[in-house]
């Protein structure tokens, strides 16, 4: 019979393991799925993964858009590394990040036509300052109140989408945009647009951005005291308590943290890769990101290339609905598959599998 | 604006039909919950439930087959979160979340071509003279089975849970699993169970919701349903009679806000779609600011992983 | 005779450990038989394996000279062995007569079993009301609920797991004129203890488990503790010679201390004086869950008070954080090893900048200085004889013992002016304890005040130089602990102030 057997210490080998294991497990699994589907699975597999980076009748449009994707992918889920480890649940990342869209945009839109160096800066805080806010409702409720901040993060998920969808009905619907819901066009906008800034990479002021989080996550997180205090915050209450750190200080800084990042990464996007606010905004960026985190192991580089793999999912999902008609919805069935497979086979980490012929345990 | 369009009697009987979808997912996560497991993927569970069972409502024709194939399909998913977090142990809010998203993704999949489609017609009951009593026949007798029958399942949780020694099991596994364990019970048995049940009530409230409610299939259509169902769970103090009256509060203020879109107050449309979420979100603040009472309430063991060390 | 149970051979292996190697004895019809040995001999393990919870890897078990293995608890319930728990066994939020039901096979209705708990306890003087909650009530009344529970079932064979650790020298007596009933009605009790006195006291016989293995039997009333202590740890015993002590300047004054307890079932300190000294050892007594854990936490600065309840050397500091008083020279090792005093899955070198890292200068403007901090964790190890291959292990891979050296360690190592610890022996083998309470009377010597939270009796006894008993949350007056009587310490830690006359 097969048993588990806990490992004396956890193993490090398995942690940078499993998430190949999940991946791979994905792509099996994904496999027999699209087969279902009656695709041909390899033909799929070599869509989704293979052709947006190396099959050179698609790959110049669709590797610059590797970076697109991931930056906010990555920028958010580090945000959110920091809350998971500390057992703070920020679930609400997709309505900072509309937030962000929505305050930064806003204040561009409010500015326009006016053009000057100052403007970029200034949306990127209001964006920054948007998410910010928006996920210190939560903190404050959870410190104030004691109030879980899953459900109130989440249920500020649908607010956000109801106010954006309040804006661009109203104060911020364009005066060009035939009547649609959509506000006016940043590309329009010289100074709040944020341009690719090297021609066919992808690379915006967002990503460039999101490198800086990555080094300064990372610093962070290995060296710096507070890094440490999350780290103990997540295994312990009473340890944490103990060393000194305020709880509430904790769950401050990790939603406050991450809800500015999102906020940036929602502004990034609305002024740069989307254009534009509209309801169609919300691509659901806020909650792949938690599936970011936890393949990236919480760890900013770990997220950095879990950011860029499942940015490869995005754009290699949109080619195979393209190519082979497979619903976009595959490819979120195929990110859920992935978490489910990277939590189950994280067991391996702590445990060792044994077999064993003469189990005699009750249970 | 007209208010006079709203009829109080009219807004009673929609009130309760759009809360059943929520009570149902409520009443499932809170025996969950009661055994010490915290499960939030019941809006992926409620949108399985609500696109298997109009498939199957559709292909049969049946209601009931739909209603029953949404709870075993909300049952089978909730298996997939169940074996992550008490086989192999994994993270039940990770593990929950992931639920969610893969359902949402599962039900997009499975629901393409099912867009647009009447399912088969699932009528309010009428009992002779009584239903046609003025008023309190229609709040009282004009409802469909399925409103009875989410009535007659909170007071069968309640019997259970107070009344029963398999409430009695239930309830101390979730209040310390290692005493359980040390007295002898099956922790992970029993909490399976808890969850499959869970994953069963949230597939029909999904069914509900996509047979009676709406009634359509569209993608997203729970639309944080599931979410405050488990605001429900908390704002119930684990108890099911107190869950009805959360649930019909929502339920309220969802059908006022719908009522007042219709008749045209001058806001956008879009500040009134916030106020459940808004509601959800004072209730929960109202209710956890009460922290001795919350842990009395609050089964010990919740969320936290069993492992026999012996 | 046939004896009641009989055990032969039994072994269980876990990785790494022979947790029982070949244990066998008999116990006979009325009688009660001490299983007797150290934290970590294998007593649980054997007591898991007669009540079904573990199965042995090989041996036999013979009830009523029938063989017996059973598979669970269940199985073991109904052939008539019943236990008595000594932690994990009770629901906190559920009632009394719930949790007795919840430990029957075949229980009667609520009523009806509220009845035969009160003419139950009545009968065998064991006051209990079935409708409270069980997290209101004392240490002793909820074992006396798991007693309760296992008689109701007429048990022939009653195994009690440390069943005085949490009792007053009153409750005690209570306890064993119980068992000596059970005991003349033909009910076998299997009392596991490390306590000799008690096994003197109320035992027929003893079988003595070293390591996992039977290393000799005993008639218990024809010993002295200290030969069936020998035989227990298989080496003579040294006690620690105690100094004269001569106390120094106050260092911790402690005035009105009021805690509203956080948790519902915890209890409010309430009123709590006293003043530490230089060089003094300052021993509080109490039965768990009189305010032992609040006033660790009250003292550790985890939780707040009014700022001048608390003075250290002059300034008040009950306002300020663990850290800030860390660095003022206050310092606390709660009981609670593995999630409290460390971070489990931390390894011993962030353990050490847990509570290191202000007084010992182990970060720079917020930077770790993991090389500092790991030489510092690696000097806990070695100067308090920590047992790892290395400080990169995590904490929860030492044994009970050595991860309390390292706890009790990383404090002394930070030269405390005061050092507060609560229970800094439990659950640790004899010789660590020994080294433990080595080293706190060493810190008193130096000049450092040391208040020791125990329950263990003979400990504060040991290294006290003054005594105080903390009950239902208040703080007894505090004492000089030479000629301080047992009976007055029970008396105490009920909650009387014995000495009004004195006072």
């Amino acid at each position: 019979m097969l048993r588990l057997e806990a490992r004396p210490e956890p193993s490090r080998a398995m942690v940078m393991l499993t998430p190949i294991i999940a991946v791979v497990a994905t792509m099996i699994a994904g496999g027999i799925l699209f087969a279902f589907l009656g695709n041909n699975p390899f033909t799929a597999i070599r869509i989704i993964f293979w052709d947006p980076l190396f099959n050179d009748m698609v790959a110049s449009y669709t590797r610059p858009q590797l970076l697109v994707k991931a930056a906010p992918l990555i920028l958010m889920a580090i945000g959110l590394s920091f809350g998971f480890r500390a057992n703070v649940w920020n679930i609400g990342a997709e309505g900072q990040f509309i937030m962000g869209a929505v305050i930064g945009g806003g204040t561009a839109l409010a500015l326009y036509p006016l053009e000057s160096p100052l403007v970029f800066p200034l949306i990127i805080i209001m964006g920054g300052l948007g998410g910010f806010l928006w996920a210190m409702i939560p903190a404050i409720l959870k410190i104030r109140f004691n109030a879980n901040e899953i459900l109130v993060s989440l249920m500020l998920v649908y607010v956000a989408a109801q106010f954006l969808a309040a804006m661009v009905t109203g104060p911020m619907k364009s005066p060009v945009g035939m009547g649609f819901p959509v506000s006016r066009n940043f590309n329009e906008y010289q100074s709040a647009f944020n341009a690719e800034l090297l021609s066919n990479t992808g690379l915006h002021f967002g990503v460039l951005v999101m490198m800086a989080v990555v080094v300064l996550g990372y610093i962070f997180l290995t060296r710096h005291i507070f890094g440490f205090q999350i780290r103990v915050s997540g295994q312990s209450a009473r340890a944490s308590k103990f060393a000194g750190v305020n709880p509430h200080t904790t769950v401050a800084l990790c939603l406050g943290i991450s809800g500015a990042l999102a906020g940036l990464a929602g502004l990034f996007e609305v002024t740069g890769p989307a254009g534009k606010l509209s309801t169609n905004f919300p691509l659901g960026y806020g909650f792949t990101a938690i599936i970011v985190a936890f393949l990236g192991r919480l760890h900013p580089v770990g997220i950095l290339l879990a950011g860029l793999l499942m940015a490869l999912t995005y754009i290699g999902g949109e080619l195979a609905q393209f190519q082979m008609s497979i619903p976009a919805a595959a490819i979120q069935v195929f990110q859920g598959m992935l978490l489910f497979f990277l939590l189950g086979v994280d067991i391996l980490v702590n445990f060792r599998l044994r077999w064993d012929t003469k189990s005699k345990e009750a249970h | 604006m007209d208010l006079s369009s709203i009829s109080p009697v009219t807004l009673i009987v929609s009130l309760m039909a759009a809360s059943t979808p929520i009570l149902l997912a409520a009443l499932g996560e809170l025996v969950v919950e009661k055994s010490g497991v915290l499960n939030l993927g019941v809006e992926g569970m409620m949108i399985i439930g609500a696109v298997c069972g109009f498939i199957a409502a559709v292909t049969t024709g049946s209601p009931w087959l739909g209603f029953l194939f949404g709870a075993i399909c909300g049952a089978a998913v909730s298996m997939i979160f169940a074996v992550l977090t008490q086989y192999l142990m994994a993270n039940q809010v990770a593990s929950g979340l992931g639920l969610t998203m893969f359902g949402l993704g599962l039900a997009a999949l499975l629901g393409h071509s099912y867009t647009g489609i009447n399912p088969p017609s699932f009528s309010q009951i009428h009992i002779p003279v009584l239903s046609d009593l003025p008023v309190v026949g229609r709040i009282v007798f004009g409802h469909d089975p399925m409103i009875y029958f989410s009535l007659a399942l909170t007071f069968g949780i309640w019997y259970f849970l107070t009344r029963t020694r398999g409430g009695l099991v239930l309830r101390a596994v979730g209040e310390s699993h290692d005493a359980a364990h040390a007295l002898g019970y099956k922790v992970i048995r029993i909490r399976m169970l808890a969850i499959a049940f869970g994953g069963a009530c949230a597939g029909l409230g999904g069914a509900y919701l996509s047979l009676v409610r709406v009634p359509q299939w569209a993608e997203g259509m729970t639309a944080g349903a599931g979410w405050i169902a488990l605001a429900i769970v908390v704002f119930a103090s684990w108890k099911p009679g107190r869950a009805i009256i959360g649930a019909y509060l929502f339920g309220g203020v969802t059908v006022l806000q719908l009522n007042l879109q219709a008749a045209g107050l001058a806001i956008s449309p879009a500040y009134l779609s916030m106020t459940p979420y808004l509601a959800t979100i004072i209730v929960l603040v109202i209710m956890a600011s009460d922290k001795k009472r919350q842990s009395l309430n609050a089964p010990a063991s919740l969320g936290k992983t069993f492992f026999a060390s012996t | 005779m046939t004896p009641l149970l009989h055990l032969s051979g039994l072994t269980k292996a876990y990785p790494g450990v022979v947790a029982n190697d070949n244990v066998g004895f008999e116990i006979a019809p009325g009688e009660v038989h001490a299983l007797l040995g150290e934290n970590g001999a294998g007593k649980s393990t054997l007591v898991k394996m007669i009540y079904g919870l573990v199965r042995p890897d090989s041996g036999e078990m013979r009830l009523h000279g029938q063989p017996f293995a059973p598979h669970e608890p269940r199985a073991a319930r109904a052939a008539g062995v019943a236990m008595v728990f000594q932690h994990f066994s009770l629901f906190e939020a559920l009632s009394v007569a719930e949790n007795i039901a919840l430990g029957m096979d075949d229980a009667p209705e609520t009523d009806a079993l509220s009845d035969e708990i009160r003419s139950v306890s009545k009968k065998y003087g064991l006051t209990l009301d079935p409708d409270r909650m069980v997290g209101d009530l004392s240490a002793g009344e909820r074992q006396r609920v798991e007693i309760v529970r296992c008689l109701l079932q007429n048990p022939k064979l009653l195994v009690m797991d440390e069943p005085t650790s949490v009792l007053t020298p009153q409750e005690v007596d209570v306890l064993f004129e119980t068992l000596r009933r059970l005991r003349d009605e033909g009910t076998s009790i299997l009392y596991i203890s490390h306590k000799l006195e008690e096994i003197r006291t109320i035992c027929d016989n003893a079988t003595i488990l070293r390591l996992g293995k039977v290393v000799g039997t005993c008639v218990p009333s024809e010993e002295t503790p200290r030969t069936m202590a020998e035989m227990m740890v298989g080496t003579e015993l040294k006690s620690p010679t105690k100094r004269p002590y001569k106390p120094g300047r106050v260092l911790l004054e402690v005035k009105n201390l009021q805690l509203p307890s956080k948790d519902p079932f915890g209890t409010s300190l309430r009123d709590v004086s006293f003043s530490l000294h230089a060089g003094e050892v300052l021993g509080v007594a109490g039965v768990a869950g009189n305010g032992q854990d609040e006033l660790l936490l009250a003292l550790s600065g985890e939780e707040l008070t009014d700022t001048a309840a608390i003075t250290l050397k002059g300034a008040t500091i009950g306002s300020k954080g663990p850290n800030h008083r860390r660095l003022q020279g206050l310092l606390a090792a709660p009981e609670e090893r593995l999630g409290h005093a460390a971070a489990p899955d931390m390894s011993l070198t962030e353990n050490a900048l847990l509570t290191g890292h202000a007084r010992q200068r182990l970060t720079n403007k917020g930077f770790v200085k993991w090389q500092a901090t790991q030489n510092f964790a690696r000097a806990i190890i070695q100067k308090f004889d920590v047992r790892t291959p290395g400080a990169s292990h995590a904490a929860k891979s030492l044994s009970g013992g050595n991860l309390q050296k390292f706890v009790i360690g990383r404090e002394i190592m930070q030269r405390p002016d005061v050092l507060v610890v609560n229970q800094p022996t439990w659950g640790v083998d004899a010789s660590a304890a020994a080294f433990i309470r080595e080293a706190l009377l060493e810190l008193a010597e130096q000049g450092a005040g040391v208040l020791v939270i125990s329950q263990d009796l003979d400990e504060l006894m040991e290294i006290s130089d003054t005594f105080a008993v903390l009950a239902e949350g208040r703080l007894s007056r505090v004492r000089s602990a030479s000629g301080v009587t047992i009976e007055e310490i029970g008396l105490l830690m009920g909650g009387t102030e014995v000495d009004h006359a004195a006072a």
